[in-house]
């Protein structure tokens, strides 16, 4: 099959490298590290969403118990970069300013944090948190995107887009127009956000939290308190889930730095999960309206994408939520516009397939009115529409397997059973249907520095700073470096979470393979190239003065032309050293500049729909992937299930509802912000094109993280059509939109 | 920390003794309910008399009774071979209702006094007449989507969330009490209160009352045709938007008695009487399900995000009813 993962050394189905202390409880989270004298900090929130507070009381609180310090605006340390900020500020995460917890007396949001209470026990800091008593001076706040469109703003990320004609759709025979809508939805990953806080010295701290990005939130809190590089210390080797939502620095964290330097004790802050609603990023909610126009033969000649997306007053947080329309169907007239409009919320963040996945649910869910209107089956009309080069830009694709998904997935679940007119298919009493739609997710690679190491004893020490939110990605990351080293994977030790580690990019955008990977790759060979040169320059044996591209690495060994061997150990005892350490900063190579790079999904769904009560029940779904090679074949596979189980709470349950009047959440918790339970999800067939990719990456690997949710409302939402004749075009798809 | 003192007595009648001498003490069963309204601050007990163990946990048939002790596991109940051959409904509801998890500490005593699943009365930052009196309803212009359609009142619209009760109030079961003047019964339907203009009362229980028992009268017919069915946004674990619980005793292709309830679409378990006193007599024809479905709902009315109920509640009977009939 030409792998790249051919050796038995390196099996392509390894177990996580780390499952065993996660299943076992011995690895720790954020809020678990055993810090001696540490305390607990709980935070008091706001009970408005816009205004100013008037009057704080902690008196009370600071009287109750155990507590040590109760930090408000009134009473913080002094935050350099907040108080005294630099007139330029570059590297900002969002265009705008930044959320500073307990600055000020404003309120932006509902449920904003104004104190935080630190006592010896969580119980203790919880009660007395009760005690705080505030009042406010309320303004009406909004947080209905639908009644505030005319606020809308640009943001310098997401400027209007057109190729071709923009009034060409207006003369196509055939035609359709529609608004789609998708609400707020929130990661809730299983462990909510957490920070344990250190200062080691008033210059000096270690922080134990929860991020996709050591680095980031190494640079942000450096900055944030003017500290050295090398003075803030940030770990986070498990993560129990983000999806997008620890890409930055959020309260959790500033709040137990604050609260750690005025209390003089190590802090630890976790959020609630009511907190971790409005707070630490969510997918903001969109407003979309498309036409579509075509030829009677499906050709499409023209296509027209207007969004609208939520930020908060503070920043403008923009997504990619019309780039598939982008790029997804060779079509010559495209134009797009996104506007963002600001709520009386707290800034939303990214949120897996940030953009895409709500831009696809609109985009797929027309696509599909498309191929009714023209009488034509959607996934003919897919490929009569599919895009031999990238249509954005006239540049060739890295590769796109996309054909090959259609007609693996098609022929997998059965699509020439269908029968095209809505509501015709039935099983058990219930109404059949079965839907289908594309994804598209660019396929991105930034540079990754990473250091390997070869050990005396025979291991392979790999070191970076990249995290493993849950994807696997250290295990990926052993795999591919004993396969570039040649060592048995048992042998390899991977290290990552930690700031102090070289720097690698945050575990966001489906990249992490492609950049980290590659930075894996590099490191290995590049110390190959290390060894190799030190073999042959030492004197008097059988590698003394070789090239060292003469020498190369199999079987465990290093072998000259001649077949000359020595194993891994013996020659660091040949050379007399303990260990043999490169570092490597990989970076995409320019070739790469002339291609489009994608990975690409066809997904399709069969619900079942009760006649009367409109209850929606997943009942098969195939996902056919081509995210390039797939090195590891469990954890690639989990990570479409993943998608899929996403995927369904956003086309059937998941809404962060608020109440208007109020700006405040009425849904956030468990029992209200439905996810899927085991009952909802069905079986699910993952199928891979498993097909490297020559351009983008050694390894021939393309992203994973988020293809698998690219489309795939749209495709529960056209077999809810098919089943129902039921066209529910605002997310989520629950039976009251189907009475 | 919040303080309270905890006692276990022993005796039904010192459990009696002890909350009737203490104005804000509370019995805890399986605390499934109790202590979650603790930790969000809606409740503030000073004393919990624990009354998990006492002996009120056995299930036993006398006569045409059939006897459920308060104490009763929510899960040893719907797994009890007596139950669910001769109450299959309530089996039923029980099963569909939380998760095994919560079934498995939820008593049937604790199911019945379960507080509403209103956002508006958990959270203490809104106006919630039945936490707190007088501070107007959140529900009544907001989010009333899981609300009631009937018997409200502009106090209120909030809905008891409880599966079982449905199961009970279809069953025409009683409900016994222990007091500190002896024992008394309530027949299920009266348990339950309407909101009006005090919505902090869910019940017509006295201060100081002791769920002890509840009985309910068998009857085969029933038992041989009926059907919980629980509409809800999920497949499992979440509170139904509408629930409908049925009973037909059919002899000769006619009804001969007729018992159906809802849920999730008012303050109590609604009983259906219009629906049954239209369907006694008739044949369980699709027409006659439809025209008593219609009759059911003569009195509803949608609050704005729940209207989609008066349809769903009529569909939802006539597809229990169908069901049933198999017609
Ligand atoms: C996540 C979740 C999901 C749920 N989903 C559902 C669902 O889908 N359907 C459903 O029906 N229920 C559901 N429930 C509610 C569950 O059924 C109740 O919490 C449970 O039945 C309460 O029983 P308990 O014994 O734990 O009561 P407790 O919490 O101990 O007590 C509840 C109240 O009853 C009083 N009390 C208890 N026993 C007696 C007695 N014998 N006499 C007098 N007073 C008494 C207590 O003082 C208290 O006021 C859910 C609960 C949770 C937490």
């Amino acid at each position: 099959m030409g792998k790249f993962f051919e050796r038995p050394l390196v099996p392509d189905d390894l177990d996580r490298v780390e499952g065993k202390e996660k299943v076992t409880g011995t690895a720790s989270y954020a809020a678990e590290y055993d810090v001696p004298g540490v305390h607990y900090g709980v935070l008091v929130n706001s009970s408005i969403a816009k205004g100013k507070i008037s009057t704080l009381n902690t008196r009370e609180a600071e009287r109750s118990p155990g507590v040590v310090a109760v930090v408000t605006h009134l009473n913080r340390p002094k935050i350099p970069f907040w108080d005294n900020p630099p007139e330029q500020q570059d590297n900002k995460r969002v265009e705008g300013q930044e959320f500073r917890v307990f600055f000020d007396d404003t309120i932006y949001f509902d449920r904003q944090p104004i104190a935080l209470v630190i006592a010896d026990t969580f119980e203790r800091a919880t009660y007395a948190a009760s005690l705080v008593k505030a009042t406010y001076k309320k303004e009406s706040p909004s947080t209905n995107i639908k009644n505030n469109l005319d606020k809308a703003l640009t943001a310098k990320q997401a400027q209007d887009y057109s190729r071709g004609d923009k009034d060409a759709l207006k003369s196509a025979p055939v035609k359709i127009e529609a608004q789609y809508t998708t609400p707020f939805q929130v990661h809730n990953p299983m462990e909510t956000h957490a920070a344990t806080v250190v200062w080691d010295a008033p210059d000096k701290v270690t922080v134990y939290n929860k991020t996709q990005a050591t680095k980031i939130a190494q640079q942000d809190i450096m900055r944030t308190f003017g500290l050295k590089a090398e003075n803030v210390i940030v770990h986070s080797p498990y993560v129990g889930g983000a999806f997008g939502s620890s890409s930055r620095v959020w309260p959790e964290e500033m709040a137990a730095l604050i609260g750690a330097k005025k209390s003089g004790k190590p802090v630890k802050v976790m959020l609630r999960r009511d907190e971790a609603f409005n707070m630490v990023g969510y997918r903001p909610t969109s407003v979309q309206r498309i036409s579509i126009g075509a030829q009677s033969d499906g050709t499409m000649t023209g296509i027209n994408h207007e969004a609208f997306g939520s930020t908060s007053q503070y920043e403008k947080f923009a997504e990619r939520i019309v780039d598939p329309t982008k790029a997804l169907y060779n079509c010559a007239n495209v134009s797009t516009s996104y506007r963002l409009v600001p709520l009386d919320m707290s800034t939303p963040c990214w949120t897996r397939g940030p953009g895409e996945t709500s831009g696809s649910f609109a985009l797929e869910s027309a696509v599909d009115e498309l191929s009714y209107a023209l009488k034509m089956d959607p996934l003919e009309l897919r490929l009569k529409n599919f895009a031999e080069k990238d249509p954005d830009n006239g540049k060739p694709w890295s590769s796109n397997y996309l054909k090959e998904c259609y007609e693996s997935g098609a022929k997998k679940f059965g699509w020439k059973n269908r029968n095209p007119q809505p509501k015709s298919m039935q099983k058990d009493g219930w109404l059949l249907g079965m839907g289908m739609a594309a994804g598209i997710y660019h396929a991105g690679r930034s540079p990754a520095t990473v250091s390997a190491t070869l050990r005396s004893n025979g291991t392979l020490l790999v070191q970076t700073s990249v995290a493993d939110t849950g994807p696997g990605s250290a295990t990926i990351m052993t795999q591919i470096a004993a396969e570039a080293m040649s060592i048995d994977v048992r042998k390899v030790e991977f290290q990552w979470g930690h700031s102090t580690l070289p720097p690698a990019p945050g575990q966001f955008g489906s990249q992490t393979t492609a950049s980290t990977g590659s930075g894996v790759y590099d490191a290995v060979k590049a110390l190959q190239k290390k060894i190799a040169g030190m073999l042959s320059g030492k004197q008097g044996w059988a590698f003394s003065g070789l090239p060292v591209e003469d020498i190369s690495f199999a079987d465990e060994m290093i072998v000259d032309k001649n077949g000359d061997k020595v194993s891994y150990d013996d020659a660091l005892k040949e050379l007399s050293v303990k260990e043999i350490k490169a570092e490597f900063e990989s970076k995409p190579t320019e070739e790469r500049e002339q291609y489009s790079g994608y990975s690409f999904a066809a997904h399709f769904v069969e619900v079942l729909v009760h006649p009367e009560t409109k209850m929606v029940k997943m009942n098969r779904v195939v996902c056919a992937v081509d995210a390039g090679r797939v090195i590891n074949k469990k954890t690639a596979a989990s990570q479409v299930y993943g998608s899929m189980v996403w995927g369904t709470g956003i086309a059937l349950m998941e809404e962060g509802i608020l109440d208007h009047r109020y700006g405040r959440y009425v849904n956030n918790d468990f029992a209200n912000y439905h996810i899927p339970v085991n009952a909802d999800i069905c079986h699910v067939d993952v199928l891979f094109t498993d097909k490297p990719d020559p351009i983008l990456d050694p390894m021939g690997a393309k992203g994973l993280g988020e293809i698998g949710l690219v489309g795939f409302a749209a495709a529960v939402a056209n077999a809810v059509y098919h089943a129902t004749g039921k066209r529910v075009r605002d997310l989520p798809i629950t039976l009251d939109k189907l009475l | 920390m919040i303080a309270f003192d905890y006692v276990r007595p022993n005796s039904a009648k010192a459990a009696v003794d002890a909350i009737t001498k203490d104005a804000s003490a509370q019995f805890i069963a399986g605390g499934s309910n109790l202590v979650d309204l603790m930790k969000h601050g809606v409740v503030a007990p000073q004393k919990l008399v624990d009354i998990s163990r006492l002996p009120l946990n056995s299930i036993e048939q006398s006569g045409n009774n059939i006897r459920i002790g308060a104490l009763c596991l929510n899960s040893e109940v719907a797994e009890h071979a007596l139950i669910k051959e001769k109450l299959p409904l309530l089996a039923q509801a029980l099963n569909a209702g939380a998760s095994p998890q919560i079934r498995n500490m939820a008593t049937v005593g604790g199911n019945m006094l379960q507080r509403t699943r209103c956002t508006y009365f958990y959270d203490l930052a809104m106006p919630c007449n039945k936490r707190q009196p007088g501070s107007g309803c959140g529900a009544l212009k907001g989010y009333n989507r899981m609300h009631a359609i009937f018997g409200a009142s502009n106090s209120c619209i909030a809905v008891h969330p409880s599966d079982m009760c449905v199961a009970l109030a279809a069953l025409d079961a009683t409900v016994i009490v222990a007091g500190s003047k002896g024992e008394r019964k309530i027949s299920f339907v009266d348990f339950h209160r309407l909101p009006g203009d005090t919505p902090e009362k869910d019940t017509h229980l006295q201060k100081g009352e002791l769920i002890t028992a509840v009985e309910i009268p068998v009857n085969d017919g029933f038992a041989k045709h009926s059907l919980y069915t629980k509409v809800r946004d999920r497949a499992s674990y979440a509170f139904a938007l509408v629930s409908v619980a049925a009973a037909l005793d059919l002899q000769n292709n006619t009804i001969q008695h007729v018992r159906l309830a809802a849920g999730g679409v008012a303050h109590k378990p609604w009983r259906l009487m219009a629906a049954e006193k239209y369907l006694k007599g008739k044949s369980p024809t699709e027409s006659n399900f439809k025209a008593a479905a219609e009759a059911a709902m003569s009195a509803a009315k949608g609050y704005g995000y729940n209207d989609f109920k008066l349809t769903l509640l009529p569909n939802t009977i006539i597809h229990t009813l169908k069901t049933i009939a198999g017609v």
